[in-house]
């Protein structure tokens, strides 16, 4: 376990922390505001990625497909409000959990007749080809960094709107208390809209800019989905911060557990147990994790209700 | 005020409530009884087969009703206990003890634990915490059983015999097996309709509506809970059980969150809370699932619209649609 390796999977653990904290931000603000499961929030982000597969091979250009892709998953986002959510929204969470498992049963079997059941790659952009050097042999790769900034600034920009703008005091405010907030003559039907289509959006997002470096097949938002629950329920549902904070950690310890925890079981077991065993407890870490911080916090590290 | 015009209420519609309570599970266990009759008639063999696959997935919906239906806690892990089922079944099968006298106390022990064990940390949260929750739970099985790679790990497991009763085969043949199912299926009905209106079960329902009161009428409304979902879960590894004797095969897939959200729509598409509903929805799911897929192997394109549509626009499921049939003729 060199310094060098370490700081390489330090970079990767924060860089799939940051994807995960754009899948998980718009999935706690549309829980937060409108008590409303959405299950389908991870084939969004699925979608994301296939947009962007299908926009940069006829726009040959990066940004301008995944400026394509994000429109047009935006514009499938509020489609799916207006014929499906919409009608959910003073359901209980059985019906709203159940009509969106429908869409994804939908989604993941539609993405497949469209765009075939094998898994697709999109080219990294050329300006972002490349390594960069941290130290001397030690490489990073560009676009890896150029993710890792984007997450950053699109999270420094919710942060802003969020914190700073009117919407984003709106947002807060029925997070908290969204029957105080309708009640003082606040259209939260168009409120939610807007929380929607930003989490359309950041999902989408966070889709696109993966897609270049996962392959993109049917079903890559199921996973994506149940670790952004994972993040939500550790940070406290409906708490941005709180998801910020649980993204980077689930990132780095799932990262780390997959990288290291063969090596630290070497120190006291057999090469071969320390393997099944690393395997086994690797995938099971963040959802061990998960159980701990329950059980000492059940409403979660930053819980967004009466914040203190 | 209001709560003394809905107790007349209910009185008023108890009775011809109770006789359905009685006559549709009974025509139901009726008509399953006689299913293997319809093969001799001339249905395809392979409809048995159909069926016992359904009454298995049966006895996993009625056990997650129990606490779904009757608790009012959605358990989106439930899957889980039906693939530690059908692992230790698979596991021991494979290290040749195929008893079923052996395997069945460890996999009721091994889903007690799990139950006993998840169920205290997830009970401590409510609501949609508890949905997450258990659907984490469900995932870490599943990551587990994909880690055993002395046991196929990702591949899953082939089973090359079935299990022993008694040293016999009760398995071997298709009508027995269907038989055998059948019978554990009518003694969970059995049993947990017994819990339910035990006054365990009144309480558990009580809670269901308000926690609040119930705990400050003196009960320990997460010890009831827990419980009731400890039981649910060992019900459920015992579907694991004759699942894996029925595909003689055991992957991770099974206890994916699909499967635990199938398991969900299968409740919710009999009816909600009514036991029998869970029965009469699994079969109905297995059976339209296996329609459409001999249609178009794009099956799901149209299976995730019809739940969406069903969600939408019916309530009650297909017993509270019998219930409304019934007393519009009766």
């Amino acid at each position: 376990m060199t310094t060098g390796l370490l700081i390489v999977q330090i970079l990767n653990g924060l860089q799939f922390g940051i994807l995960l904290f754009l899948v998980a931000a718009g999935l706690t603000l549309v829980f937060g505001v409108m008590d409303f499961i959405n299950l389908a929030h991870g084939v969004q982000y699925m979608l994301g990625a296939y947009l962007a597969v299908t926009f940069v091979a006829l726009t040959g250009s990066f940004v301008l497909g995944l400026v394509l892709a994000l429109a047009a998953a935006l514009v499938f986002g509020l489609a799916l409000e207006f014929l499906v959510f919409r009608h959910l929204y003073e359901r209980d969470h059985l019906d709203q959990v159940l009509a969106t498992f429908g869409l994804i049963l939908l989604l993941n079997q539609g993405v497949k007749i469209v765009w075939g059941a094998a898994p697709l790659s999109v080219p990294l952009p050329a300006f972002l080809t490349g390594n960069v050097a941290l130290m001397d042999g030690i490489l990073y790769p560009t676009y890896r960094f150029a993710l890792i900034g984007s997450g950053l600034a699109v999270g420094a920009l919710l942060w802003f709107i969020v914190e700073k703008t009117r919407t984003g005091m709106l947002l807060r405010a029925g997070a908290s208390n969204a029957p105080m907030v309708s009640a003082l003559g606040v259209d939260i039907r168009k409120l939610f809209m807007i929380v929607f289509a930003f989490g359309t959006m950041l999902a989408g997002f966070a889709g696109a800019m993966a897609a270049p470096i996962l392959s993109v097949e049917p079903g890559m938002g199921d996973t994506v989905l149940i670790l952004a629950f994972v993040v939500i329920v550790i940070g406290g549902i409906g708490s941005i911060r709180g998801a910020f904070v649980a993204a980077l950690i689930v990132g780095l310890v799932d990262t780390l557990g997959r990288s290291f925890m063969n090596d630290l079981l070497r120190l006291f077991m057999s090469a071969p147990s320390a393997r099944a065993t690393g395997a086994a407890l690797s995938s099971m870490l963040i959802y061990l994790l998960m159980a701990v911080v329950l059980f000492v916090r059940p409403e979660g590290l930053l819980p967004a209700r009466g914040r203190t | 005020m209001s709560s003394a015009t809905t107790t007349a209420e209910v009185t008023s519609v108890a009775p011809p409530r109770e006789r359905a309570k009685v006559l549709l599970p009974a025509i139901l266990f009726l008509l399953l009884a006689l299913a293997p009759l319809a093969v001799s008639l001339g249905m395809p063999a392979g409809w048995l087969a159909l069926l016992t696959r359904a009454l298995i997935f049966a006895i996993a919906a009625l056990s997650l009703d129990l606490i779904l239906g009757v608790g009012g806690l959605v358990s989106f892990g439930h899957a889980a206990f039906l693939g530690i089922g059908a692992y230790v079944t698979g596991i021991m099968i494979t290290e040749g003890r195929s008893e079923a006298l052996v395997i069945l106390p460890v996999i009721l022990v091994t889903c007690a634990l799990f139950g006993a064990i998840t169920g205290a940390i997830c009970l401590r949260t409510r609501g949609v915490a508890f949905i997450m929750i258990t659907l984490a739970f469900g995932q870490m099985v599943y990551f587990l059983a994909q880690a055993l790679s002395a046991y196929g790990g990702d591949d899953g497991l082939t089973l090359y015999e079935k299990s022993t009763l008694l040293g016999f085969k009760p398995f071997a043949s298709r009508t027995s097996f269907y038989y055998s199912v059948l019978i554990a299926l009518g003694g969970a009905y059995l049993l947990v309709r017994g819990l339910v209106a035990s006054r365990f079960g009144r309480v558990l329902r009580a809670a269901r509506e308000n926690p609040t009161r119930v705990s400050v009428t003196g009960f320990d409304v997460t010890r009831v809970r827990l419980v009731a979902y400890v039981i649910s879960g060992m019900l459920a590894g015992l579907s694991g059980f004759f699942l894996a004797n029925h595909t003689e095969f055991v992957s991770p897939a099974f206890m994916s969150w699909q499967r635990s959200g199938e398991l969900i729509f299968m409740v919710v598409l009999g009816g909600v809370g009514s036991l029998h509903g869970a029965i009469i929805g699994a079969i109905a799911y297995l059976i339209a699932e296996d329609a459409l897929s001999h249609l178009t192997e794009h099956w799901r394109a149209i299976f995730g619209p019809l739940i969406i549509l069903f969600v939408l626009f019916t309530r009650g499921g297909i017993v509270g649609m019998l219930r409304k049939l019934g007393s519009r003729h009766g």
